[in-house]
Protein backbone atom coordinates (compact mmCIF):
# COMPACT_ATOMS: atom_id res chain seq x y z
CA UNK A 1 0.00 0.00 0.00
CA UNK A 2 1.25 3.64 -0.78
CA UNK A 3 -0.08 6.68 -0.31
CA UNK A 4 0.03 9.80 -2.37
CA UNK A 5 -0.83 13.45 -1.41
CA UNK A 6 -2.78 14.88 -3.71
CA UNK A 7 -0.99 17.39 -5.70
CA UNK A 8 -3.61 20.41 -5.38
CA UNK A 9 -3.48 19.66 -1.33
CA UNK A 10 -1.23 22.44 0.40
CA UNK A 11 1.06 19.97 1.82
CA UNK A 12 2.22 18.74 -1.48
CA UNK A 13 4.50 21.27 -1.88
CA UNK A 14 6.05 20.91 1.33
CA UNK A 15 9.20 18.81 0.56
CA UNK A 16 10.06 17.56 3.70
CA UNK A 17 6.58 16.39 4.87
CA UNK A 18 5.81 14.57 1.27
CA UNK A 19 8.95 13.04 1.81
CA UNK A 20 8.25 11.47 5.17
CA UNK A 21 4.92 10.73 4.37
CA UNK A 22 5.00 9.01 1.59
CA UNK A 23 8.03 6.91 3.03
CA UNK A 24 5.93 5.59 5.73
CA UNK A 25 2.56 5.21 3.60
CA UNK A 26 4.57 2.40 2.03
CA UNK A 27 4.18 0.10 5.22
CA UNK A 28 1.77 2.23 7.42
CA UNK A 29 -2.22 2.90 6.35
CA UNK A 30 -2.35 6.63 5.09
CA UNK A 31 -4.23 8.05 8.26
CA UNK A 32 -0.87 6.69 10.22
CA UNK A 33 1.50 8.44 7.84
CA UNK A 34 -0.61 11.48 7.99
CA UNK A 35 0.04 12.19 11.80
CA UNK A 36 3.97 10.54 11.50
CA UNK A 37 4.96 12.91 8.64
CA UNK A 38 3.01 15.91 11.20
CA UNK A 39 5.09 14.60 14.12
CA UNK A 40 8.07 14.22 12.34
CA UNK A 41 7.54 18.06 11.57
CA UNK A 42 7.06 18.96 14.73
CA UNK A 43 9.75 16.96 16.04
CA UNK A 44 12.14 19.08 14.00
CA UNK A 45 11.05 22.45 15.01
CA UNK A 46 11.27 21.35 18.42
CA UNK A 47 14.51 20.99 18.00
CA UNK A 48 15.67 23.42 15.89
CA UNK A 49 14.36 25.75 18.86
CA UNK A 50 15.81 24.51 21.23
CA UNK A 51 19.77 24.17 18.98
CA UNK A 52 18.62 27.74 18.15
CA UNK A 53 18.58 29.07 21.56
CA UNK A 54 21.81 26.89 22.41
CA UNK A 55 23.92 28.44 19.48
CA UNK A 56 22.34 31.48 20.30
CA UNK A 57 23.44 31.63 23.66
CA UNK A 58 27.03 30.69 22.51
CA UNK A 59 26.70 33.55 19.68
CA UNK A 60 25.99 35.99 22.43
CA UNK A 61 28.60 35.69 24.71
CA UNK A 62 31.09 35.42 21.60
CA UNK A 63 29.99 38.47 20.17
CA UNK A 64 29.35 40.16 23.49
CA UNK A 65 32.93 39.35 24.11
CA UNK A 66 34.09 41.20 20.93
CA UNK A 67 31.85 44.14 21.82
CA UNK A 68 33.58 44.63 25.17
CA UNK A 69 37.28 43.79 23.94
CA UNK A 70 37.24 40.60 25.63
CA UNK A 71 37.71 36.68 24.45
CA UNK A 72 34.20 35.37 25.43
CA UNK A 73 34.08 31.38 26.29
CA UNK A 74 36.65 29.45 24.21
CA UNK A 75 38.15 26.55 25.94
CA UNK A 76 35.93 24.11 24.83
CA UNK A 77 35.15 22.86 21.31
CA UNK A 78 36.50 25.03 18.16
CA UNK A 79 35.53 28.73 19.04
CA UNK A 80 34.16 27.21 22.56
CA UNK A 81 31.50 26.21 20.44
CA UNK A 82 30.85 23.12 22.90
CA UNK A 83 30.15 25.83 25.32
CA UNK A 84 26.04 25.40 25.84
CA UNK A 85 26.94 21.90 26.49
CA UNK A 86 28.77 22.55 29.26
CA UNK A 87 25.97 24.59 30.63
CA UNK A 88 23.76 22.29 30.45
CA UNK A 89 25.45 19.81 31.93
CA UNK A 90 26.23 22.06 34.48
CA UNK A 91 22.04 23.33 34.88
CA UNK A 92 21.36 19.66 35.06
CA UNK A 93 23.21 18.99 37.84
CA UNK A 94 22.48 21.38 39.92
CA UNK A 95 19.48 20.68 42.57
CA UNK A 96 16.24 21.46 41.59
CA UNK A 97 14.91 23.56 44.45
CA UNK A 98 11.57 24.86 44.86
CA UNK A 99 10.78 27.83 47.89
CA UNK A 100 8.96 26.85 50.69
CA UNK A 101 5.36 28.33 50.99
CA UNK A 102 5.40 28.28 46.91
CA UNK A 103 2.44 27.09 45.12
CA UNK A 104 3.95 24.03 43.23
CA UNK A 105 1.72 23.22 40.36
CA UNK A 106 1.79 26.53 39.46
CA UNK A 107 5.51 26.84 39.58
CA UNK A 108 6.40 23.61 37.90
CA UNK A 109 3.93 24.71 35.24
CA UNK A 110 6.05 27.83 34.24
CA UNK A 111 9.00 26.46 32.02
CA UNK A 112 6.82 24.12 29.96
CA UNK A 113 4.28 27.38 29.40
CA UNK A 114 7.54 29.49 28.53
CA UNK A 115 8.93 27.57 26.04
CA UNK A 116 5.47 25.88 24.29
CA UNK A 117 4.31 29.49 22.54
CA UNK A 118 7.36 29.38 21.01
CA UNK A 119 7.24 26.11 19.62
CA UNK A 120 4.24 26.50 18.42
CA UNK A 121 4.91 30.23 16.73
CA UNK A 122 7.59 28.47 14.57
CA UNK A 123 4.42 26.33 13.49
CA UNK A 124 3.43 28.89 10.98
CA UNK A 125 6.90 30.51 9.92
CA UNK A 126 7.75 29.19 6.43
CA UNK A 127 11.42 27.97 6.28
CA UNK A 128 11.43 27.62 2.71
CA UNK A 129 8.95 28.10 0.10
CA UNK A 130 5.35 26.32 1.22
CA UNK A 131 7.85 24.68 3.83
CA UNK A 132 5.60 25.54 7.05
CA UNK A 133 4.07 23.18 9.18
CA UNK A 134 0.80 25.15 9.05
CA UNK A 135 -0.09 27.28 6.99
CA UNK A 136 -2.45 29.65 8.37
CA UNK A 137 -3.86 32.02 7.08
CA UNK A 138 -4.68 34.35 9.74
CA UNK A 139 -0.54 33.55 10.51
CA UNK A 140 0.47 36.77 11.70
CA UNK A 141 -2.58 36.90 14.49
CA UNK A 142 -1.51 33.61 15.29
CA UNK A 143 1.80 34.60 15.95
CA UNK A 144 0.35 37.58 18.23
CA UNK A 145 -1.96 35.68 19.91
CA UNK A 146 0.27 32.68 21.04
CA UNK A 147 2.72 35.07 22.01
CA UNK A 148 0.29 37.02 24.68
CA UNK A 149 0.41 33.26 26.30
CA UNK A 150 3.97 34.63 27.90
CA UNK A 151 2.72 37.01 30.02
CA UNK A 152 0.92 34.59 31.85
CA UNK A 153 3.25 32.69 32.33
CA UNK A 154 5.44 35.18 34.04
CA UNK A 155 2.71 36.35 36.30
CA UNK A 156 2.83 32.45 36.98
CA UNK A 157 6.26 32.45 37.83
CA UNK A 158 6.01 35.79 39.55
CA UNK A 159 2.95 34.42 42.00
CA UNK A 160 3.97 30.91 42.76
CA UNK A 161 7.58 31.95 43.53
CA UNK A 162 6.34 33.61 46.82
CA UNK A 163 9.38 36.10 46.33
CA UNK A 164 8.97 39.54 46.51
CA UNK A 165 11.51 40.24 43.88
CA UNK A 166 9.62 37.77 41.27
CA UNK A 167 6.33 39.19 42.11
CA UNK A 168 8.36 42.83 41.28
CA UNK A 169 9.95 41.55 38.02
CA UNK A 170 6.82 39.76 36.92
CA UNK A 171 4.93 43.09 37.22
CA UNK A 172 7.11 44.89 35.73
CA UNK A 173 7.82 42.21 32.66
CA UNK A 174 4.00 42.24 32.04
CA UNK A 175 3.67 46.13 32.29
CA UNK A 176 6.75 45.98 29.74
CA UNK A 177 4.69 43.18 27.33
CA UNK A 178 1.40 44.81 27.65
CA UNK A 179 2.86 48.39 26.37
CA UNK A 180 5.14 46.95 23.51
CA UNK A 181 2.11 44.82 21.92
CA UNK A 182 0.44 47.37 20.68
CA UNK A 183 2.91 49.38 18.42
CA UNK A 184 4.13 46.11 17.66
CA UNK A 185 0.75 44.92 16.39
CA UNK A 186 0.64 48.67 14.49
CA UNK A 187 3.68 48.29 12.47
CA UNK A 188 2.87 44.69 11.43
CA UNK A 189 -0.46 46.06 10.30
CA UNK A 190 1.34 48.50 7.64
CA UNK A 191 2.92 44.71 6.55
CA UNK A 192 -0.17 42.90 6.06
CA UNK A 193 -1.82 45.77 4.45
CA UNK A 194 0.99 45.63 1.68
CA UNK A 195 1.03 42.55 1.39
CA UNK A 196 -2.49 41.97 1.67
CA UNK A 197 -2.69 38.74 3.52
CA UNK A 198 -1.78 37.65 7.13
CA UNK A 199 -0.51 34.18 6.15
CA UNK A 200 3.20 34.15 6.29
CA UNK A 201 3.85 32.87 3.22
CA UNK A 202 1.80 35.08 1.01
CA UNK A 203 3.60 37.58 2.63
CA UNK A 204 6.95 36.43 1.48
CA UNK A 205 5.84 36.11 -1.65
CA UNK A 206 4.71 39.84 -1.43
CA UNK A 207 8.71 40.87 -0.85
CA UNK A 208 8.92 42.02 -4.42
CA UNK A 209 11.49 44.47 -2.74
CA UNK A 210 12.01 43.43 1.13
CA UNK A 211 9.42 45.40 3.65
CA UNK A 212 12.19 47.16 5.49
CA UNK A 213 12.96 49.07 2.75
CA UNK A 214 9.51 49.45 1.76
CA UNK A 215 8.18 50.33 5.41
CA UNK A 216 11.48 51.17 7.18
CA UNK A 217 9.83 52.57 10.44
CA UNK A 218 7.73 49.88 10.89
CA UNK A 219 10.58 47.51 11.15
CA UNK A 220 12.64 50.02 13.70
CA UNK A 221 9.13 49.71 15.61
CA UNK A 222 9.48 46.31 15.22
CA UNK A 223 12.55 45.74 16.48
CA UNK A 224 12.50 47.75 19.31
CA UNK A 225 8.77 46.84 20.39
CA UNK A 226 10.72 42.81 19.97
CA UNK A 227 13.50 43.62 21.94
CA UNK A 228 11.80 45.19 25.27
CA UNK A 229 9.28 42.31 24.73
CA UNK A 230 11.94 40.07 24.67
CA UNK A 231 13.09 41.63 27.97
CA UNK A 232 16.32 41.93 26.44
CA UNK A 233 18.68 44.79 27.05
CA UNK A 234 18.17 48.08 27.35
CA UNK A 235 14.77 46.89 28.28
CA UNK A 236 15.52 44.16 30.76
CA UNK A 237 13.95 46.23 33.39
CA UNK A 238 12.54 42.77 34.48
CA UNK A 239 15.46 40.86 35.43
CA UNK A 240 17.50 43.92 36.42
CA UNK A 241 20.51 42.38 38.39
CA UNK A 242 20.96 45.21 40.66
CA UNK A 243 17.85 46.16 41.33
CA UNK A 244 15.86 43.07 41.91
CA UNK A 245 18.01 39.82 41.38
CA UNK A 246 16.62 38.24 38.58
CA UNK A 247 12.66 39.24 38.51
CA UNK A 248 10.11 36.56 38.22
CA UNK A 249 12.96 33.90 37.74
CA UNK A 250 15.00 34.35 40.47
CA UNK A 251 13.56 30.91 42.52
CA UNK A 252 14.74 28.99 39.53
CA UNK A 253 17.24 26.51 39.85
CA UNK A 254 18.34 23.14 37.75
CA UNK A 255 16.67 22.10 34.88
CA UNK A 256 13.95 24.60 35.59
CA UNK A 257 16.25 27.32 35.10
CA UNK A 258 17.77 25.91 31.86
CA UNK A 259 14.47 25.89 30.33
CA UNK A 260 13.74 29.45 30.81
CA UNK A 261 17.04 30.15 29.91
CA UNK A 262 15.91 28.14 26.95
CA UNK A 263 12.87 29.90 26.22
CA UNK A 264 14.72 33.49 26.42
CA UNK A 265 17.85 32.58 24.12
CA UNK A 266 15.28 30.53 22.12
CA UNK A 267 12.95 33.50 21.64
CA UNK A 268 15.52 35.95 20.43
CA UNK A 269 16.02 33.05 17.41
CA UNK A 270 11.99 32.94 16.98
CA UNK A 271 11.70 36.37 16.24
CA UNK A 272 14.34 37.09 14.30
CA UNK A 273 12.93 34.17 12.41
CA UNK A 274 9.31 36.30 12.26
CA UNK A 275 11.53 39.44 11.37
CA UNK A 276 13.38 37.44 8.59
CA UNK A 277 10.16 36.21 7.22
CA UNK A 278 8.28 39.16 7.66
CA UNK A 279 10.72 42.09 6.53
CA UNK A 280 13.88 40.42 4.84
CA UNK A 281 11.83 38.63 2.43
CA UNK A 282 11.91 35.18 4.39
CA UNK A 283 13.26 32.42 1.88
CA UNK A 284 13.29 34.71 -1.09
CA UNK A 285 16.76 34.91 -2.78
CA UNK A 286 18.98 34.88 -5.74
CA UNK A 287 19.93 31.60 -7.07
CA UNK A 288 18.71 28.10 -6.66
CA UNK A 289 14.96 27.93 -4.85
CA UNK A 290 16.58 24.81 -2.93
CA UNK A 291 18.59 27.54 -1.25
CA UNK A 292 15.31 28.85 0.29
CA UNK A 293 16.68 27.48 3.93
CA UNK A 294 20.07 28.97 3.53
CA UNK A 295 18.63 32.40 2.57
CA UNK A 296 16.71 32.07 5.14
CA UNK A 297 18.73 31.22 7.80
CA UNK A 298 20.97 33.97 6.93
CA UNK A 299 18.24 36.51 7.42
CA UNK A 300 17.68 35.51 10.62
CA UNK A 301 21.18 35.45 11.62
CA UNK A 302 21.51 38.96 10.76
CA UNK A 303 18.47 40.12 13.28
CA UNK A 304 19.72 38.00 16.31
CA UNK A 305 23.29 40.07 15.38
CA UNK A 306 21.25 42.90 15.33
CA UNK A 307 19.45 42.16 18.54
CA UNK A 308 23.18 41.24 20.25
CA UNK A 309 24.23 44.53 18.71
CA UNK A 310 21.98 46.82 20.46
CA UNK A 311 21.80 44.94 23.87
CA UNK A 312 26.00 45.70 23.48
CA UNK A 313 25.29 48.85 22.63
CA UNK A 314 22.78 50.59 25.01
CA UNK A 315 22.45 51.45 28.94
CA UNK A 316 19.25 49.71 30.79
CA UNK A 317 16.52 52.26 30.78
CA UNK A 318 14.51 52.76 33.75
CA UNK A 319 10.58 51.73 33.83
CA UNK A 320 9.51 55.05 33.21
CA UNK A 321 11.78 55.89 30.53
CA UNK A 322 10.59 52.65 28.94
CA UNK A 323 6.93 53.38 29.14
CA UNK A 324 6.95 57.01 27.82
CA UNK A 325 9.81 55.25 24.71
CA UNK A 326 6.90 53.02 24.13
CA UNK A 327 3.70 55.33 24.51
CA UNK A 328 5.14 58.62 23.19
CA UNK A 329 7.74 57.43 20.79
CA UNK A 330 7.30 53.96 19.01
CA UNK A 331 3.11 54.42 19.54
CA UNK A 332 2.64 57.63 17.33
CA UNK A 333 5.98 56.64 15.14
CA UNK A 334 3.13 53.34 14.40
CA UNK A 335 0.55 54.98 13.85
CA UNK A 336 2.30 57.60 11.15
CA UNK A 337 3.22 54.69 9.27
CA UNK A 338 -0.26 53.09 9.37
CA UNK A 339 -1.57 56.35 8.03
CA UNK A 340 1.36 56.82 5.70
CA UNK A 341 0.94 52.80 4.17
CA UNK A 342 -3.21 53.33 3.97
CA UNK A 343 -2.48 56.25 1.60
CA UNK A 344 0.03 54.70 -0.47
CA UNK A 345 -1.45 51.14 -0.74
CA UNK A 346 -5.25 53.20 -1.69
CA UNK A 347 -3.33 55.95 -4.32
CA UNK A 348 -0.79 53.45 -5.39
CA UNK A 349 -2.37 49.86 -6.65
CA UNK A 350 -3.80 49.09 -9.53
CA UNK A 351 -7.28 48.58 -10.70
CA UNK A 352 -7.01 45.01 -9.87
CA UNK A 353 -5.39 46.06 -6.47
CA UNK A 354 -2.33 44.96 -7.02
CA UNK A 355 1.16 46.58 -6.43
CA UNK A 356 3.93 46.40 -8.77
CA UNK A 357 7.61 46.48 -8.37
CA UNK A 358 7.63 50.12 -9.26
CA UNK A 359 5.00 50.79 -6.48
CA UNK A 360 6.88 49.81 -3.42
CA UNK A 361 9.96 51.42 -5.19
CA UNK A 362 8.07 54.65 -4.86
CA UNK A 363 6.83 53.87 -1.39
CA UNK A 364 10.08 52.89 -0.37
CA UNK A 365 11.19 56.72 -1.41
CA UNK A 366 8.43 57.88 0.83
CA UNK A 367 8.53 56.03 3.98
CA UNK A 368 12.14 56.29 3.56
CA UNK A 369 11.33 60.47 4.17
CA UNK A 370 8.65 59.92 6.21
CA UNK A 371 10.89 58.04 8.59
CA UNK A 372 13.57 60.32 9.00
CA UNK A 373 10.92 63.26 9.84
CA UNK A 374 9.13 61.25 12.05
CA UNK A 375 12.15 59.95 13.92
CA UNK A 376 13.28 63.91 14.17
CA UNK A 377 10.25 65.52 15.15
CA UNK A 378 8.88 62.66 17.81
CA UNK A 379 12.40 62.09 19.08
CA UNK A 380 12.43 65.86 19.81
CA UNK A 381 9.04 65.78 21.68
CA UNK A 382 10.51 63.31 24.00
CA UNK A 383 13.63 64.40 24.57
CA UNK A 384 13.03 65.85 27.99
CA UNK A 385 11.31 63.03 28.90
CA UNK A 386 13.66 60.03 28.13
CA UNK A 387 16.84 61.71 28.99
CA UNK A 388 18.26 61.43 32.12
CA UNK A 389 17.24 64.14 34.37
CA UNK A 390 18.12 65.24 38.04
CA UNK A 391 15.11 66.52 40.23
CA UNK A 392 15.66 69.44 41.84
CA UNK A 393 15.25 68.04 45.95
CA UNK A 394 12.23 70.16 47.76
CA UNK A 395 12.60 71.24 51.13
CA UNK A 396 9.90 70.29 53.10
CA UNK A 397 9.61 71.93 56.38
CA UNK A 398 8.45 70.01 59.28
CA UNK A 399 7.74 71.82 62.45
CA UNK A 400 10.02 70.04 65.50
CA UNK A 401 12.22 67.99 62.80
CA UNK A 402 15.13 69.08 61.01
CA UNK A 403 14.91 69.74 57.03
CA UNK A 404 13.77 66.30 55.28
CA UNK A 405 14.24 66.09 51.41
CA UNK A 406 11.33 64.76 49.23
CA UNK A 407 12.31 64.03 46.49
CA UNK B 1 -10.92 12.98 9.27
CA UNK B 2 -14.09 13.37 11.36
CA UNK B 3 -12.75 11.12 13.84
CA UNK B 4 -9.88 13.12 14.90
CA UNK B 5 -12.34 15.87 14.85
CA UNK B 6 -15.10 14.00 17.29
CA UNK B 7 -11.77 12.87 19.16
CA UNK B 8 -10.69 16.40 19.56
CA UNK B 9 -14.44 17.81 20.31
CA UNK B 10 -14.61 15.30 23.53
CA UNK B 11 -11.02 16.22 24.47
CA UNK B 12 -11.89 20.21 24.44
CA UNK B 13 -15.23 19.57 25.92
CA UNK B 14 -14.26 18.03 28.93
CA UNK B 15 -11.02 20.37 29.72
CA UNK B 16 -13.00 23.05 29.33
CA UNK B 17 -16.12 21.81 31.70
CA UNK B 18 -13.66 20.32 34.10
CA UNK B 19 -11.41 23.99 33.70
CA UNK B 20 -15.03 26.25 34.55
CA UNK B 21 -15.83 24.03 37.21
CA UNK B 22 -11.83 24.18 38.89
CA UNK B 23 -12.83 28.19 38.38
CA UNK B 24 -15.71 28.20 40.26
CA UNK B 25 -15.01 25.49 42.80
CA UNK B 26 -10.93 26.05 43.57
CA UNK B 27 -10.12 28.33 46.57
CA UNK B 28 -7.23 29.82 45.88
CA UNK B 29 -8.48 32.65 43.49
CA UNK B 30 -5.02 33.20 41.50
CA UNK B 31 -5.34 29.25 40.19
CA UNK B 32 -8.98 29.84 39.47
CA UNK B 33 -7.71 32.77 37.19
CA UNK B 34 -5.33 30.67 35.87
CA UNK B 35 -8.16 28.05 34.90
CA UNK B 36 -10.00 30.44 33.29
CA UNK B 37 -7.42 31.26 30.65
CA UNK B 38 -7.85 27.35 30.38
CA UNK B 39 -11.43 28.12 29.82
CA UNK B 40 -10.81 30.47 27.16
CA UNK B 41 -8.22 28.67 25.31
CA UNK B 42 -10.62 25.32 24.97
CA UNK B 43 -13.06 27.79 23.62
CA UNK B 44 -10.77 28.91 21.16
CA UNK B 45 -10.13 24.95 20.13
CA UNK B 46 -13.67 24.77 19.12
CA UNK B 47 -13.80 27.90 17.47
CA UNK B 48 -10.87 26.07 15.07
CA UNK B 49 -13.11 23.08 14.87
CA UNK B 50 -15.69 24.81 13.30
CA UNK B 51 -12.89 26.13 10.76
CA UNK B 52 -13.11 29.54 12.53
CA UNK B 53 -9.33 30.20 12.74
CA UNK B 54 -9.80 33.88 12.87
CA UNK B 55 -12.36 33.84 15.40
CA UNK B 56 -9.92 31.35 17.30
CA UNK B 57 -6.85 33.41 17.13
CA UNK B 58 -8.47 36.37 18.40
CA UNK B 59 -9.91 34.88 21.44
CA UNK B 60 -6.59 33.71 22.24
CA UNK B 61 -5.05 36.96 22.02
CA UNK B 62 -8.15 39.07 23.49
CA UNK B 63 -8.98 36.75 26.32
CA UNK B 64 -5.90 35.00 27.19
CA UNK B 65 -3.68 37.54 26.50
CA UNK B 66 -5.58 40.57 27.64
CA UNK B 67 -8.66 39.88 29.62
CA UNK B 68 -6.90 36.93 32.24
CA UNK B 69 -3.87 38.98 32.57
CA UNK B 70 -6.19 42.04 33.79
CA UNK B 71 -8.01 39.48 36.28
CA UNK B 72 -4.32 38.52 37.25
CA UNK B 73 -3.46 42.41 38.46
CA UNK B 74 -6.67 42.51 39.78
CA UNK B 75 -5.96 39.64 41.92
CA UNK B 76 -2.28 40.83 42.77
CA UNK B 77 -3.45 44.35 43.76
CA UNK B 78 -5.74 42.46 46.25
CA UNK B 79 -5.33 42.24 49.59
CA UNK B 80 -6.05 38.56 52.02
CA UNK B 81 -6.00 37.14 48.58
CA UNK B 82 -4.99 33.83 50.47
CA UNK B 83 -7.98 33.49 52.12
CA UNK B 84 -10.06 33.00 48.75
CA UNK B 85 -13.47 34.03 48.19
CA UNK B 86 -14.95 35.39 51.10
CA UNK B 87 -18.65 35.30 51.06
CA UNK B 88 -20.41 38.32 51.49
CA UNK B 89 -23.72 39.98 51.44
CA UNK B 90 -23.99 40.18 47.64
CA UNK B 91 -24.26 36.25 47.42
CA UNK B 92 -28.33 35.91 47.45
CA UNK B 93 -28.32 38.31 44.63
CA UNK B 94 -25.45 36.38 42.59
CA UNK B 95 -26.85 33.33 42.70
CA UNK B 96 -30.31 34.99 41.30
CA UNK B 97 -28.58 36.29 38.19
CA UNK B 98 -26.49 33.28 37.90
CA UNK B 99 -30.19 30.98 37.71
CA UNK B 100 -31.35 33.75 35.39
CA UNK B 101 -28.85 33.77 32.85
CA UNK B 102 -28.24 29.40 33.34
CA UNK B 103 -32.09 29.42 32.19
CA UNK B 104 -31.84 31.53 29.57
CA UNK B 105 -28.55 30.46 27.91
CA UNK B 106 -30.62 27.01 28.49
CA UNK B 107 -33.81 28.29 26.80
CA UNK B 108 -31.67 29.59 23.97
CA UNK B 109 -29.90 26.31 23.21
CA UNK B 110 -33.04 24.56 23.18
CA UNK B 111 -34.63 26.82 21.13
CA UNK B 112 -32.01 27.20 18.39
CA UNK B 113 -32.49 25.80 15.13
CA UNK B 114 -29.06 23.66 15.27
CA UNK B 115 -28.86 22.43 11.22
CA UNK B 116 -25.45 22.23 9.85
CA UNK B 117 -24.80 24.87 7.49
CA UNK B 118 -25.72 23.97 3.81
CA UNK B 119 -22.80 23.45 1.73
CA UNK B 120 -23.13 26.53 -0.66
CA UNK B 121 -22.86 28.67 2.39
CA UNK B 122 -20.09 26.37 3.83
CA UNK B 123 -18.04 27.54 1.53
CA UNK B 124 -19.38 31.14 1.23
CA UNK B 125 -18.04 31.17 5.05
CA UNK B 126 -14.71 30.18 3.49
CA UNK B 127 -14.04 32.40 1.14
CA UNK B 128 -15.03 35.24 3.96
CA UNK B 129 -12.32 33.50 6.19
CA UNK B 130 -9.37 33.07 3.62
CA UNK B 131 -9.95 36.77 3.27
CA UNK B 132 -8.20 38.08 5.92
CA UNK B 133 -9.26 41.07 7.69
CA UNK B 134 -7.48 43.65 6.62
CA UNK B 135 -6.73 42.12 3.03
CA UNK B 136 -10.20 42.05 2.14
CA UNK B 137 -10.24 45.63 1.49
CA UNK B 138 -6.81 46.32 -0.10
CA UNK B 139 -4.85 44.31 -2.80
CA UNK B 140 -1.49 43.39 -3.36
CA UNK B 141 1.09 41.54 -5.06
CA UNK B 142 1.17 37.53 -5.19
CA UNK B 143 -2.77 38.05 -3.65
CA UNK B 144 -5.09 39.54 -6.00
CA UNK B 145 -7.68 40.09 -3.40
CA UNK B 146 -8.35 43.22 -4.63
CA UNK B 147 -11.39 41.89 -6.54
CA UNK B 148 -13.13 39.60 -4.33
CA UNK B 149 -13.54 42.07 -1.49
CA UNK B 150 -15.61 40.36 1.37
CA UNK B 151 -15.77 38.96 4.21
CA UNK B 152 -15.49 40.37 7.94
CA UNK B 153 -13.80 44.02 6.77
CA UNK B 154 -16.86 44.15 4.51
CA UNK B 155 -18.92 43.60 7.28
CA UNK B 156 -17.27 45.57 9.66
CA UNK B 157 -16.51 48.69 7.90
CA UNK B 158 -20.03 48.23 5.55
CA UNK B 159 -23.27 46.84 7.11
CA UNK B 160 -21.91 47.21 10.84
CA UNK B 161 -20.35 50.27 10.61
CA UNK B 162 -22.60 52.20 13.32
CA UNK B 163 -22.25 49.16 15.95
CA UNK B 164 -18.42 49.23 15.32
CA UNK B 165 -17.98 53.31 15.85
CA UNK B 166 -20.42 52.82 18.49
CA UNK B 167 -18.01 50.28 20.36
CA UNK B 168 -15.11 52.34 19.54
CA UNK B 169 -16.53 55.43 21.08
CA UNK B 170 -17.22 53.50 24.29
CA UNK B 171 -13.91 51.89 24.35
CA UNK B 172 -12.23 55.52 23.61
CA UNK B 173 -14.63 56.63 26.41
CA UNK B 174 -13.26 54.05 28.84
CA UNK B 175 -9.94 55.08 28.00
CA UNK B 176 -10.11 58.50 29.45
CA UNK B 177 -12.38 57.55 32.43
CA UNK B 178 -9.50 54.95 33.84
CA UNK B 179 -6.91 57.93 33.03
CA UNK B 180 -9.12 60.53 34.82
CA UNK B 181 -9.42 57.74 37.97
CA UNK B 182 -5.39 57.07 37.22
CA UNK B 183 -4.94 60.65 37.49
CA UNK B 184 -3.30 61.44 41.36
CA UNK B 185 -5.45 64.67 42.38
CA UNK B 186 -4.41 68.14 41.74
CA UNK B 187 -1.68 67.37 39.34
Amino acid sequence: MSCQLASDSILYANGIYRLVYEIVGVVLPCWVAYAIAGLVFAFILVNAVLLGAAVITWGERRVLGRFQNRVGPNRWGPFGLFQPVADLVKLLTKEDLRPEGSDRVVFSLVPVLMVAPLILMTAVVPFARNTALASLNVGVLFILAVSSITSVAIFMAGWSSNNRYAMFGAARAVAVLISYEIPVVLSLLGVVMVAASMSLGTIVEAQALPFFLVQPLAFLVFMAGMSAELNRSPFDVAEAESEIIAGYHTEYSGVRFALIQAAEFGGVGVVAAIAATLFLGGWSGPWSEYLGWLWFLIKTGIIVFLFIWFRATYPRLRIDQIMAFSWKFLLPLAMVNLVVVTLEVFLLRGDDGVLTHTDLAIMAAINLAVTVIAIAVFGNLIKDRVTFRTRQPQQVVVPGVSTIEVS
Amino acid sequence: MPVVQDLAFWILSVVAIAAALGVVLVKDLFRSALLLAVVFISVAGFFVLMSAEFLAVVQVLIYVGAISVLFIFGIMLTRNVREGNVPNRLQIPAVMCASLLLVGMIAAAINTDWRPIPEAAAQMVDAAQTQSVAGATVGGPGAGYGEQDTGLAELLIGDFVLPFEAVSLLLLAALIGGLALARSRGS
